[in-house]
């Protein structure tokens, strides 16, 4: 097959073309960041998760150390159950508490964990008992009102 | 008085009946094009040379028009998020922006005007001086021949050139950005890749851009397939071409952006 002067500039741009996707794919997106890493899962449950999404943040100290991978309603319980896969390089003691903050004022929600004392590590699958739901503003505006009002009668 | 109004009516009826005739033969020659490019994947080279018209000639419009999309992104965006101290998230909105809408988008617009017209000008043309019946009495048929080649290189093309736009917008951005503004190097960077998905943002962009491909060449081909065969008949056969596509990217763009939202929530 004889070469045409096609050739070199039609492969040039497919592997400009793809070579563009797989960047935007690598650089700007998360591909190969998080994903290539084994993870571990444990599941928490919470009164109320506020606005937490799948595939949110887990931060312990504010490093990124794992992702929400699932959520959904336990109709037992009347809970929101939490999976949470955490990166297999970072282990945490069995009695960590998991909380959900949010960053800054106006930030996205995600999950807290603060590491415990116990000598027992987190494996695959277990539960995290000490759990601390997301604050919900009317709930808290509310209680300080109810307390303002408390404060008056006394007087 | 009476008159003029159904006059109008009727070519106003008139109107819609041909675009729906029209829409019913654009499908019915797709589906011939996709039944006959048989041939034209076997012989690549067809394609080959119709990826280095459409593709190769377009790169140097796409991308100098991505880097200056994204330099204007990354201006504007810092401007407004300057105001809520989140400098930072500059990258996230040029990335995002420019990976979901505006590189398939505008890079479907400018192919269309770039590309989509010099084919739907060069088959009409070629139906003016009769090349494709020639082409016919020699038995060989003119989609396989002309038409298919054509279209799966403005397919193939469509999916390279939006991700070139896309990369060259971010490049535009982080010019901007990090070079002239000073945004930091390294949380530009780290808060795209944290907030940028690879699936539902980049891989929805790349099916959104090949779907546009496929409406582009559709359309280019079939309006120099359908072109009266004069020199006015091609010329409005291309500005056609032109405004079909322009619309048919826009409109398939809220239809997709529709589903793809979907799945995200």
């Amino acid at each position: 097959m004889e070469r045409t002067k096609y050739d070199f500039w039609v492969g040039l741009f497919l592997f400009a073309g793809f070579g563009a996707m797989l960047w935007l794919a690598l650089k700007v997106g998360n591909l190969g960041a998080e994903r290539t890493q084994a993870t571990y899962k444990v599941e928490a449950r919470f009164e109320n998760i506020g606005g937490l999404k799948e595939r949110g943040p887990v931060r312990s100290s504010g490093v990124l150390v794992g992702r929400v991978s699932e959520i959904h309603f336990d109709n037992e319980k009347f809970q929101a159950t939490v999976m949470l896969a955490i990166d297999k390089r970072y282990k945490f003691p069995k009695d960590t508490t998991a909380s959900i903050l949010t960053s800054g004022l106006l930030g996205e929600q995600y999950i807290g964990l603060d590491a415990g004392g116990d000598s027992a590590m987190l494996k695959d699958g277990d539960k995290l008992t000490l759990t601390q739901s997301a604050v919900v503003l009317e709930r808290l505006i509310g209680q300080f009102l109810f307390g303002k009002a408390a404060e008056g009668e006394k007087k | 008085m009476i008159s003029t109004i159904t006059e109008s009516l009727s070519k106003l009826g008139n109107r819609a009946i041909d675009i729906v005739w029209r829409g019913g033969l654009m499908a019915r020659f797709f589906f011939l094009v996709v039944v006959q490019s048989g041939a034209s994947l076997r012989r690549f080279r067809l394609i080959w040379r119709e990826i280095y018209f459409s593709g190769v000639q377009s790169l140097v419009i796409i991308m100098v028009s991505g880097l200056f999309v994204g330099m204007v992104l990354g201006l504007q965006g810092f401007q407004t998020l300057q105001n809520y101290g989140a400098e930072e998230t500059l990258g996230v909105l040029v990335a995002l922006s420019l990976v979901r809408e505006l590189g398939p988008v505008v890079a479907g617009l400018l192919f269309a005007s770039r590309a989509g017209s010099a084919i739907t000008a060069e088959i009409g043309l070629m139906k003016a001086t009769e090349q494709l019946k020639a082409m016919d009495i020699m038995a060989v048929n003119p989609i396989a021949r002309v038409v298919a080649p054509r279209f799966w290189g403005g397919v193939i093309s469509m999916p390279m050139l939006a991700a070139l736009f896309s990369a060259m917008g971010v490049f535009g951005g982080y010019i901007v950005g990090v070079v002239l503004i000073g945004v930091d190097n390294g949380v530009f960077w780290s808060q795209m890749t944290s907030k940028v998905d690879w699936y539902y943002d980049v891989m929805n962009g790349v099916i959104k851009s090949f779907v546009f491909g496929i409406a582009i060449s559709c359309i280019a081909t079939f309006e120099g397939f359908d072109a009266p065969p004069t020199a006015e008949g091609v010329s409005g056969a291309t500005t056609r071409t032109v405004v079909t596509s322009a619309l048919t990217i826009l409109a398939l763009d809220l239809v997709l952006t529709a589903f793809m939202l979907r799945s995200y929530v």
